[in-house]
């Protein structure tokens, strides 16, 4: 690459020229996060190349469908929007309840596109929007880091933000999910923020205010950004930092974002009523206490604010007692204490597994391993301790936020491992800021001790202090464009290094004090070794953990590639050969993709609002034939769909999910039993598997006909032989299998004509237990009321 | 349904002398490919007798239609007819030996249809025997269908156009082709997945003609000897998989008698109802076709269970008349060629390519039953320079196949659009059969005042059809320059835009 080398050719000669030196840098560092830019955007298309373009997953399904409506449609249609194909027979409103954000985002590219009569389809816009918006991400990681330490510390930091595999995760092309967008949203309201506390420009205050008001549209996250940035005043101003700057950063964001938060439906009065928002306004009101404090203490005599000051401390305790007495006693009346279920179980741990079933049964939800952590953030995970400790010297408002920022990710990232995402920003910036600076004190102590320059060295120590910043601004440049051109530095240098490193560097810094050459070139190179570790693994995980779009499955065998397309077979049979009004009950987890792609409508899918509607499923899943079938047959459905993969080795089918819908429907219909299903609490589907187990319809259906295949029914998933071979279907008939037996279609049989004995069925009714009695008894339509 | 059904005559009608008068007509024939095949004929007292002959012929040849009168001074001497009913597709070949019986020469041959045949017929091909025995020639001739004013029960015609006006004495022999689709109704209507596929087929023993028949045959070919039954007309014989109806002789005009045959047809019916066929032309040296298929299986409906473990099993007794895969006969030196649906790529397909075509074998995603539907999508790209020429008047064309490329396929409704590139004038198109023409506009890649598209449209067709078309069109290389001119000026005034800002103090104080 030329733009390397001709900048350490000019670095020497332009020396004492600074005005063309930062022109020079300043065009250097354009054009490198230029190319950041587009790396961040390319090394999230292997699964296009790898696989296709195509939508992945189950949420970012939903996500194309909205944003189809929205193309097709128009933005008023879209906030009116009643869709009636889900959550059969109650229906979604959806334009009140989707964050629109993203939706709105793709709606408006693939307008600007199409009025510019660039023809891309929808889809391709949805697929490429996560891209594009990981390098705006980056940018933005560069324009906080920046804020921060240094445009050194923002390019490391954004290289290291443009490949972190945490966030490739989530923004491959494809992954059409709102993380693809909020992470952009977060990273720049962040940026904004630190802005204006560093300028106390009003201009970047509403410009926040306004970034606030897209991630409130994009991402349910956004209640992170509105407690974190309480904190950190909070923190400022219990540290004695306050200022008008801290004033003009928080108050406008407040009062205006809270305005335009409650602009989105989704949000609406939730943005003053929930206990989310509610440390944001208590922080408002002690900054404006405090900022009284400071006036009054600026126009009285020292004497006078004491009184002042007892006075006011006496009948002030006393009004704040009767309000918080007020603010506990509403809050209390609400019995999640005002906090959403999720926000509890960010909150509490061990709450979701204890109450909400529904939101425990969701692997992105559950607490991270530590193996996680290394391949999401990897070399990363070392290189933190050492930002955070550069954070500190010297500590300024925009760095304690740093601190303060990856303090709470970490935890966060600790209780859910989807909130790794927010920690994995925080994470490139620390290590961003821990690289740039061990590069500085490295090379500045090379050239020091190289009898060369060491003349020049001597002027630019001479420079010190004042000098600093742009001094390693441009040292981490030169190492920035190395790194960018040779794939970012180094290996094992290993934390203990990094860690001396950056503590050593601030004395070095004030004592003008150097590291021995050979040390320092050793530390150099073992830096760069790490760096390029750290851009082997993530190129690993975004070519292979990563891309995969979980639609399409593949597997390599010894003759070469093999392709499981089932899913989509089994939804283009369903949109081609079946009646468009018919309903189809599955598993949550199917209900975005089958209305998406086989546009059929289903009973409850993964938005999951109505915790009873998916405990009603549920119940028919883990029922025996005929109570299953008066379930579903209550609720209109025609084609039962159920995931196997026993045949191929597929492991995450229905078999492994059943028992979360035995617990989710057990939690609303007691007589579902969770040891019911087990046998000496092991979860077995062999011989020694329960009755009621081996005679529930998911068993059933997963099963029906499987020993034909290989003459023993040998599950390849469970790793056994199943326990029941032999059985018929009485009410219900296969009508679709797929090529792998991966999704199987059930119809439900017609009912018949004469009801045998009719005392038969009211036994039949009345075994089940009280609430089913009960619901039944409500009425044929509507058992679950 | 194995008892013979009592001959049923049309009622016979007067009819005058009927005056026609036809235009001149110029036409000119494309080359087409020379099929030979070998067809043996009863003997028959012919002086030109064609124990061989060529269907297909390439002869270009300009001829006129003469004014004349249809008159039942014709009759036919000897009449054969094979109806192929080996696939979904219909094939009836026609032998005909005509004879002027009356005092003027006559240059028309009425062909009669029933009603029902008429709306299935995809199309109707003539051809005459010229030249002594061993260099016998067929020419193509004109069809056209013809309106006659009192023909008996909604009689339909068409009329053969002779080259050379047919002497009082004289005779002559036509061999015509004809394709009926949705001929073939599957009876059960619905068949469970085990079941074998059983079809009706109804026609008339005798061959509908407005002109006396002195002498005919017809014989059936049935895709296996499995045959339920069939409507004996004496003389009627079976064997094999041929039956054999007639000789009759002597028969007057419009008589009909009904026939029905339920045999067993295992073949699926691939049927496209609807295929939209883009062609887009770029001068940059690419054509792009895009095919938007809707297919869907035309045979008995499916029934009840679909049984996976049964179909994977024991393929040869389950559902045989499933639709498993297509073959798609795709142009030399394809290039980018995709198989897709609405929700992405189908990764079952296999492209095969040699100097003299391609082959595109594709599998739906599922297998289709009866009644059964997919949708896909193919395309594909193509070097222009083998289908883009220079005409002589400095125009240009595309000389392009019209039909489906799948295979033993029919189409109920295709559309071709040719996209031409932007700035191209006065479109016109040449098709070999009529359809219905009519221009769009169309806005691809940053078109400013848009591409002209010609649409083609035409209903039921089978491969028959998949002959070349041309659409000529004037076309100034300077307009393919147009779009990166375009693109670079806006660049430049955005890089211009920049210099200016950055030079442009907008500050109030100073």
């Amino acid at each position: 690459m030329a733009a390397p080398e001709t900048s350490t050719a000019a670095v020497p000669t332009l020396y004492t020229n600074n005005t063309l030196r930062n022109a020079f840098g300043g065009v250097l560092s354009f054009f490198i996060l230029l190319l950041i830019g587009v790396m961040a955007f390319s090394i999230r298309l292997f699964s296009v190349i790898k696989y296709e373009s195509v939508i992945h997953e189950f949420d970012p399904y939903f996500n194309y469908r909205v944003t189809q409506f929205l193309a097709k449609n128009g933005i008023y249609e879209f906030w009116n929007w009643f869709d009636d194909r889900t959550w059969y027979p109650l229906g979604r409103v959806i334009g009140g309840t989707v964050y629109p954000g993203l939706t709105l985002t793709a709606g408006t590219i693939w307008w600007l596109l199409n009025s510019l009569n660039i023809p891309l389809s929808v889809e391709t816009v949805c697929v490429f929007t996560a891209p594009i918006f990981s390098a705006f991400a980056s940018w933005a990681t560069f324009l906080l880091t920046k804020e921060v330490k240094g445009t050194g510390a923002g390019l490391t930091a954004a290289a290291l933000l443009a490949m972190v595999p945490s966030y490739i995760s989530r923004s491959v092309a494809g992954s059409y999910d709102n993380e693809a967008v909020a992470i952009f949203a977060l990273i720049f309201t962040f940026y904004l923020y630190i802005k204006t506390l560093n300028t106390g420009s009003l201009f970047y205050a509403t410009l926040n205010s306004i970034a606030y008001f897209y991630m409130v549209c994009s991402w349910g996250g956004y209640t992170f950004i509105i407690n974190l940035i309480p904190m950190h005043v909070l923190l400022c101003i219990v540290t004695g930092r306050f200022s008008s700057r801290l004033y003009i950063a928080y108050a406008p964001l407040v009062v205006l974002g809270t305005l335009l938060a409650a602009l989105v439906p989704v949000v609406g009065f939730n943005a003053v009523m929930t206990s989310e928002h509610f440390a944001s306004f208590l922080v408002f009101i002690i900054l404006h206490v405090v900022a009284f404090v400071y006036y009054i203490k600026g126009i009285l005599s020292p004497k006078m604010f004491k009184v002042a000051v007892t006075l006011v401390v006496s009948v002030g305790l006393a009004v704040c007692c009767a309000v918080i007495a007020v603010l506990i006693a509403l809050v209390a009346s609400s019995p999640t204490k005002g906090w959403s279920g999720r926000s509890l179980s960010l909150l509490d741990p061990t709450y979701a597994s204890k109450y909400i079933p529904i939101i425990a049964s969701v692997s992105e939800h559950q607490p991270p391993t530590w193996p996680s952590y290394f391949m999401d953030i990897n070399v990363l995970a070392f290189l933190v301790p050492a930002g955070i400790i550069a954070c500190f010297s010297p500590l300024s408002d925009s760095s304690s936020f740093v601190v303060l920022y990856i303090a709470t990710s970490v935890y966060f990232s600790g209780v859910m491992v989807r909130l790794m995402l927010v920690f994995a920003p925080a994470a490139c910036i620390t290590s961003g800021i821990a690289l740039s600076q061990s590069f500085d004190v490295f090379t500045r102590s090379i050239k020091f001790q190289l009898p060369g320059i060491s003349s020049n060295t001597e002027v630019d120590a001479a420079e010190t202090s004042s000098a600093t910043a742009e001094a390693q601004n441009d040292a981490v440049k030169t190492e920035k464009s190395e790194e960018t051109s040779k794939n970012r530095p180094s290996k094992k240098s290993k934390k203990k290094e990094k860690e001396e490193k950056p503590s050593t560097k601030a004395k070095a810094e004030k004592r003008l004090l150097a590291l021995p050459l050979d040390s320092s070139v050793i530390s150099l190179l073992l830096l760069i070794l790490l760096g390029a570790f750290y851009v082997v693994h993530c190129v690993w995980a975004a070519a292979e953990a990563y891309s995969a779009p979980s639609i399409v499955l593949t597997s390599r065998s010894h003759d070469g590639l093999h392709v499981f397309d089932d899913f989509r077979e089994a939804y283009g049979w369903l949109r081609h050969n079946t009646d468009v009004d018919d309903k189809v009950a599955s598993w949550w987890d199917y209900g975005y993709q089958t209305t998406a792609m086989a546009n059929r409508t289903v009973i409850v899918d993964n938005n999951t609002w109505n915790n009873t509607h998916i405990a009603t499923v549920g119940t028919a899943m883990s029922s025996p034939e005929k109570a299953a079938w008066e379930i579903f047959h209550s609720l209109d459905v025609k084609y039962v769909l159920v995931v196997f993969g026993g045949l191929v080795g597929y492991p995450s089918d229905d078999i492994n999910k059943f028992l979360w819908m035995v617990r989710i429907g057990g939690g609303v219909f007691p007589h579902i039993k969770e040891p019911d299903y087990l046998r000496d609490g092991q979860y077995r589907i062999d011989s020694q598997a329960t009755p009621t187990m081996l005679n529930c319809l998911m068993y059933k259906l997963s099963y029906y006909r499987f020993v034909e295949t290989d003459g023993k029914g040998f599950d390849r998933v469970r790793q056994t032989e199943i326990g029941k071979k032999h059985f018929k279907l009485t009410h219900f008939e296969e009508v679709f299998t797929t090529h792998h037996w991966m999704v199987r279609i059930y119809k439900l049989k017609p009912p018949k004509n004469r009801i045998r004995g009719k005392t038969k069925k009211s036994k039949s009714k009345t075994s089940s237990t009280s609430s089913r009695g009960k619901r039944s008894g409500s009425g044929k339509k509507n058992p679950w009321q | 349904m194995k008892q013979p059904r009592p001959m049923k005559t049309f009622v016979l009608q007067e009819q005058g002398p009927i005056e026609l008068t036809h235009a001149t007509i110029s036409y000119f024939f494309p080359k087409v490919e020379a099929s030979v095949k070998t067809h043996s004929s009863t003997p028959m007292e012919a002086p030109i007798r064609a124990t061989e002959f060529l269907r297909f012929t390439l002869l270009s040849l300009l001829f006129f239609v003469c004014r004349s009168s249809p008159s039942h001074d014709l009759l036919i001497s000897n009449a054969e007819r094979r109806i192929d009913l080996t696939s979904h597709i219909v094939k009836v070949y026609l032998t005909l030996k005509v004879e002027n019986a009356g005092s003027t020469p006559t240059s028309e041959i009425l062909l009669a249809f029933p009603p029902t045949q008429v709306d299935h017929l995809a199309t109707v091909e003539a051809l005459v025997t010229k030249g002594k025995r061993k260099k016998t020639t067929l020419a193509r001739l004109d069809v056209t269908p013809t309106e006659l004013p009192d023909a008996p029960n909604g009689t339909k015609y068409f009329t053969i156009y002779l080259t050379n006006p047919l002497n009082s004495g004289e005779s002559t022999t036509l061999e015509v082709l004809y394709l009926f689709t949705h001929s073939l109704e599957p009876f059960p209507a619905e068949i469970g997945q085990s079941e074998s596929q059983l079809v009706y087929y109804r026609d008339s023993a005798l061959i509908l003609s407005p002109y006396h028949i002195k002498q005919q045959t017809t014989f059936l070919k049935t895709p296996s000897t499995k045959v339920e039954s069939f409507t004996r007309v004496e003389p009627t014989n079976r064997a094999g998989t041929e039956m054999k109806y007639g000789p009759y002789e002597d028969r007057h005009p419009y008589t009909f008698s009904p026939i029905l045959i339920h045999f067993e047809n295992n073949s699926p019916f691939p049927v496209v109802e609807e295929l939209v066929r883009e062609v887009e032309i770029s001068h940059w040296g690419n054509l792009q076709v895009t095919e938007q298929y809707t297919l869907v299986h035309g045979g008995a409906r499916h029934k009840g269970v679909f049984s996976r473990v049964d179909y994977q099993s024991r393929p040869n007794m389950n559902g045989v008349s499933s639709l498993r895969y297509l073959l798609a006969r795709l142009p030399p030196r394809v290039h980018s060629v995709y198989y897709r649906d609405e929700i992405g790529n189908i990764s079952s397909s296999h492209l095969r390519t040699d100097s003299r075509k391609s082959e595109l074998e594709i599998e739906p995603r599922y297998p289709l039953f009866g009644g059964w539907k997919a949708t896909f999508v193919i395309g594909y790209g193509l070097p222009l320079q083998d289908f883009l020429f220079e005409s002589s008047d400095d125009r240009r064309y595309l000389n392009f196949t019209f039909g489906c490329p799948l295979l033993d396929t029919v189409v109920d409704k295709l559309t071709v659009k040719v996209v031409l590139p932007e700035g191209s004038k006065d479109p016109s198109a040449v098709v070999p059969f009529t359809v219905e023409q009519h221009l769009e506009t169309k806005y691809s890649y940053l078109d400013v005042v848009g591409r002209t598209v010609v649409v083609m449209e035409k209903k039921n067709l089978v491969p028959v059809h998949n002959s070349h078309f041309q659409v000529y069109y004037t076309f100034k290389p300077i307009f393919m320059l147009a779009e990166p001119l375009m693109l670079a000026s806006a660049f430049f005034l955005f890089f211009v835009a920049c210099v200016a800002y950055l030079h442009i103090d907008l500050s109030i104080r100073k």
